[in-house]
């Protein structure tokens, strides 16, 4: 890796992201391994994101490395209206790398351009979250012993979803097959479209969750938002239509998985949770691995 | 032989930016930072073109620019050419062509780019270059992209 920045998924190719993978199944094994004994690792995070946090925080630790930093903005010098850059560069003097979450879009990009330290973008506005786009990965590969040729639904807000922007850009590098289910306003971007076409690959859009379920591989959920919907009846309308049950989960095939970001609403009915075709807390675990292969690839250590 | 008569003067040296749409004459000025220049300059608005039907000119007396300068304007006047003057001669003529990159002249669309929100010079990829009216940029930032048609100046 030329810039040891991890800002997008789009800046790793296929070939790194294996590499990443692999690494993160030894930390599987073997999570406890004092590599980052003699390392500061500093949190920034301008919002909260709980999961994300945590995670990181259990990868570093698991490493023995130290963590400098603040968990909401409110709490630090940029509630004073001090700049990015400003608190970049200062931050840079106090630690080995920086992992950061920001509202804006783009804020990880400059920071990785002003910073002379590595930064881990984990999560910039409506833009990118690359370290759950590998965790994803991780778990299909995990799950289904491997990522090529797969039959993947994703399924609820496709619009602004940014996972599955992600998710389904770094999936056209393995000959998927897309299903994609939303209502008719949260549809697919065109512009990730255009990733799967640019591969010759296929995807089909649904409007309806059950005939889908039975002939794919796993099933990315994603929760729909009530603010997505200029009018709030729509929300009503579609909200219940795209909930995954138990029955749905019954007429699958037997390597399908359950894959989802959280944090869950009710998009998953709760039934689910003891199938062992539910994967998603496990999923929540194996951001951890993947956060321990990716500071110490960064760290060179 | 009947003299044409120029309606924006000669100049004895420097450099011709000619073809401007009308509309786009200041923002020209603006982008190139010759408003905050000493060389005098010379303009005109709804001249009479024979290729254009009307259009903007700007003269720059004992100013020359290079290439990657100028292109900065590429994307307002697509047509415009740049005339090189050397004791009232043209040395040389140059078309215009929309860089690869351009970088701080635009705004990106995206509210929430970090662009718009703290003091960070724009980027942008220029995509679809060949294809005029499919050419969008790409915000090097928050990686959303900017159709022609929303373009909009600093």
């Amino acid at each position: 890796m030329n810039n040891k920045s991890l800002i997008s998924i789009n800046d790793y190719s296929k070939e790194e992201i294996i590499q990443l993978l692999d690494r993160a199944e030894d930390f599987e094994k073997n999570p406890s391994q004092p590599l980052l004994k003699d390392h500061v690792i500093a949190s920034l995070f301008f919002e909260p994101s709980t999961r994300t946090r945590l995670s990181f925080e259990s990868a570093i630790s698991r490493l023995s490395g130290k963590i400098v930093g603040f968990t909401d903005a409110s709490s630090s010098s940029v509630k004073k209206g001090e700049s990015l850059k400003d608190t970049i560069l200062t931050v840079s003097n106090y630690s080995d790398l920086i992992v950061m979450r920001h509202p804006l879009d783009g804020s990880a990009r400059w920071a990785s351009e002003v910073a002379n330290v590595p930064i881990i973008n984990a999560g910039d506005g409506a833009n990118q979250h690359p370290t759950q786009c590998l965790l994803d990965l991780f778990s299909i590969r995990k799950t289904q012993g491997t990522l090529d040729n797969l039959d993947l639904a994703f399924v609820g807000d496709l619009k602004y979803g940014r996972t599955v922007h992600s998710l389904v850009i770094a999936m056209t590098m393995f000959n998927t097959t897309f299903h994609l289910v939303s209502p008719t306003e949260l549809k697919l971007p065109s512009a990730v479209k255009r990733y799967i076409k640019e591969k010759n690959l296929k995807y089909y859009q649904y409007t309806d969750l059950e005939e889908v379920i039975p002939n794919v591989d796993a099933c990315y959920m994603t929760r729909i938002q009530r603010e997505r919907f200029a009018d709030p009846m729509e929300f009503e309308r579609v909200k219940n239509s795209y909930v995954l049950t138990r029955e749905m989960v019954d007429t699958s095939k037997d390597n399908f998985k359950v894959l989802h970001p959280l944090p869950r609403v009710n998009e998953i009915s709760e039934d689910v949770d003891s199938s062992p075709k539910a994967y998603y807390f496990q999923q929540a675990l194996n951001g951890v691995y993947i956060r321990e292969a990716l500071l110490t690839t960064i760290l060179g250590v | 032989m009947e003299r044409k008569e120029l309606k924006v003067s000669a100049i004895k040296n420097g450099t011709v930016i000619d073809h401007l749409p009308s509309d786009s004459v200041f923002q020209v000025i603006r982008i190139l930072n010759l408003n905050n220049s000493e060389n005098p300059l010379y303009s005109g608005i709804n001249l009479e073109s024979k290729k254009f039907g009307n259009k903007g000119i700007i003269k720059v007396e004992n100013r020359y620019f290079k290439p990657e300068e100028v292109n900065k304007i590429a994307l307002l006047a697509p047509k415009a050419t740049m005339i090189e003057i050397k004791d009232f001669d043209v040395v040389r003529k140059t078309s215009l062509e929309i860089p690869d990159v351009i970088t701080k002249v635009v705004k990106c669309i995206n509210p929430k780019c970090i662009t718009n929100n703290q003091n960070v010079p724009t980027k942008f990829e220029v995509m679809n270059k060949d294809k005029e009216e499919e050419l969008k940029l790409h915000c090097h930032f928050c990686e959303k992209t900017t159709a022609r048609e929303n373009i909009m100046f600093k």
